[in-house]
């Protein structure tokens, strides 16, 4: 197994935390930062999985996984927004649908 | 040789985006409006120039693909910008009237930056591009929804910045895994070595439920309704109009030019099945609602079914049928665009007349505001699909190759969603034949408003009249599903 597959199969299991952690939990940081872990393992899939078997080093992906990062830093700091907001505006930090019965 | 209209497509609304946050208010308005005319126009050269040269590629700065970006011009992606700006540009005129001052100065920002990720998308031949196409989208379109700063708005706009970024992870999941497949992410060269495989499939599956998620399709749409209904009347027309139309057209793109129409038929299947359900679900929710937006919001639920259903008519097996499909399918997106960006209107004027969100407010309208009912039913008239318009002859088009392929089922959703739609749209109709006691106390929005809704919902009839002229852009049958 060539190192770059470790990074693959790294990718998925961070991805698998993060779906985990996306559909557990119902606290709007920690969906955000769930989304943010299944964003890191979905590139470390991208770069390790188009790496193993060539040999050399494909920039391609890694010019991806670059404009990728700026792409997630850009939705991670518009849902940080949105969400100091809603905190603000109604003390919660769920959504109604979470809140359940109180 | 730099394609001076394609690279306007992108160049103008960027600029926009970029220049308007530096700007005043006034400048920013002043700015748009000359921009608008600037893209109307740069449409206007482009579609001149496919009638002469037909389709053709152009990499940005002479920056050749895989690390430039390869922008691209077909028939396709045409009828598509030019869908956009038409709505685009009524909608900026309605929101420049309608929106208050502040809430006008942002418009603008998000605005532009979801015209120039449309126009992206629209252009794009490349799967990564279309991924920050469609992320760029998500971003403008969630922003927009937050824009009136309730609590209600920014609920709506969490549950939807929420399902679009899990949409664009599965979709660039997807993409990863075909990259490390094919080691290309040019929609052109993958076409070429594209076969059906297990892990192409896998790949493909997760693409399309990121992308579906993105449409709403049944049953993924559940953050739709409250952004949609809840946001403020120009941007849930933007939205139902052009923003769901854009993870669909990557759908569709990468099911035509990937020959997936020569996949097993149990995929398209599925794709119908999903289509039907949202037809019946979003007709039967839109039946009953309370509030005037969300009969709208779910009437576009139950739209999206209807482009759904051209998947399982795209075969190879009879290339006349299928071609039906796709031509009744683009001839849909058209009506549904032209058509549900009028109603949003013209229900934000309904609305605007009343003061409250309720149907049962709307009682009285027919008699003393006559043209916004007017403006609604034209609307509807396409939406239902009743002959001349649009949405008609679409309808007219899938009906007729379901039939040629003897899939009697979709004609049988077809039906029961029309009768729906007629439903619910004669539902609103007579809660505004309702006679009241005290004259007309409803307020008078101003003209402008009035007629730019109007003249979406008469756009969407003309489609109705002038749908050779839009068909005669699509490549013919046989390129459609080489």
């Amino acid at each position: 197994m060539s190192s770059y597959l470790i990074f693959a199969y790294g990718g998925v299991g961070l991805c698998g935390i993060g779906v985990f952690g996306f559909i557990l939990h119902t606290h709007l940081l920690r969906r955000l930062i769930a989304f943010n872990l299944l964003g890191s393992g979905t590139f470390l899939i991208l770069v390790g999985l188009s790496q193993s078997g060539r040999g050399e080093a494909d920039y391609i992906p890694q010019a991806l996984v670059l404009t990728g990062i700026v792409v997630a830093v850009a939705a991670t700091a518009l849902a940080l927004v949105l969400i100091r907001r809603w905190a603000a505006l109604t003390q919660h930090a769920t959504l109604p649908e979470d809140q359940g019965p109180s | 040789m730099v394609h001076f209209p394609m690279a306007g497509l992108v160049v103008f609304p960027l600029l926009g985006a970029l220049v308007s946050l530096a700007l005043s208010q006034r400048w920013r308005t002043l700015m748009s409006f000359a921009l608008i005319l600037a893209l109307l126009l740069n449409n206007a050269l482009l579609l001149l120039q496919f009638y002469s040269q037909g389709m053709f590629n152009e990499a940005m700065g002479n920056w050749p693909a895989p690390l430039g970006i390869e922008l691209r011009i077909d028939g396709l992606a045409l009828i598509f910008s030019l869908m956009s700006a038409i709505v685009a540009s009524i909608c900026a005129l309605y929101a420049y009237v309608y929106l208050r001052p502040a809430q006008l100065k942002l418009f603008w920002p998000f605005f532009w930056f979801l015209w120039v990720a449309l126009n992206s998308i629209w252009l794009s031949s490349d799967l990564f591009n279309l991924y920050v196409g469609l992320e760029l989208l998500s971003l403008a379109a969630v922003g927009l929804v937050a824009l009136s700063r309730d609590a209600l708005s920014l609920a709506a706009a969490l549950r939807y910045l929420f399902a679009a970024l899990l949409g664009s992870i599965g979709y660039l999941l997807g993409v990863a895994l075909l990259y490390a497949t094919y080691g290309t992410l040019s929609l052109v060269e993958l076409s070429q070595h594209f076969s059906l495989t297990l892990s192409s499939s896998v790949a493909l599956g997760f693409m399309f439920i990121g992308l579906l998620m993105k449409t709403a399709v049944f049953p993924m749409h559940s953050w739709l309704p409250p952004a949609h209904g809840g946001a403020l009347t120009p941007v849930s027309a933007l939205l139902s109009a052009l923003v769901i139309k854009a993870s669909f057209y990557i759908v569709l793109r990468l099911w035509t030019e990937l020959s997936l129409d020569s996949a097993p038929t149990s995929a398209g299947l599925l794709m119908g099945i999903l289509g039907s359900a949202a037809i019946l679900w979003g007709g039967w929710m839109a039946l009953h609602q309370t509030h005037l937006k969300l009969v709208v919001a779910y009437s576009t639920l139950a739209q999206i079914g209807y482009f759904m259903l051209i998947f399982p008519l795209l075969s190879d097996t009879n290339p006349h049928a299928s071609h039906l499909a796709f031509q009744g399918g683009i001839l849909m997106l058209l009506a549904h665009a032209l058509a549900k960006a009028g109603m949003f209107l013209a229900a934000g004027n309904l609305l605007f007349c009343t003061g409250q969100k309720d149907l049962h407010s709307l009682a009285g309208l027919s008699r003393y505001r006559p043209l916004n009912i007017f403006a609604f039913g034209l609307a509807g008239v396409s939406i239902m699909g009743l002959p001349p318009s649009g949405g008609f002859n679409g309808k007219w088009l899938i009906i007729q190759s379901a039939m040629l392929q003897s899939q009697w089922q979709w004609v049988l959703v077809i039906l029961l969603g029309s009768l729906l739609s007629a439903a619910y749209i004669f539902r609103v109709f007579s809660y505004t034949y309702q006679e009241v006691e005290g004259g007309d106390r409803f307020k008078q929005p101003s003209p402008l408003l009035e007629w730019s809704a109007l003249s979406l919902s008469v756009l969407s009839i003309l489609l109705g009249f002038a749908s050779m002229l839009v068909l005669d852009l699509l490549p013919s049958h046989s390129v459609v599903t080489q």
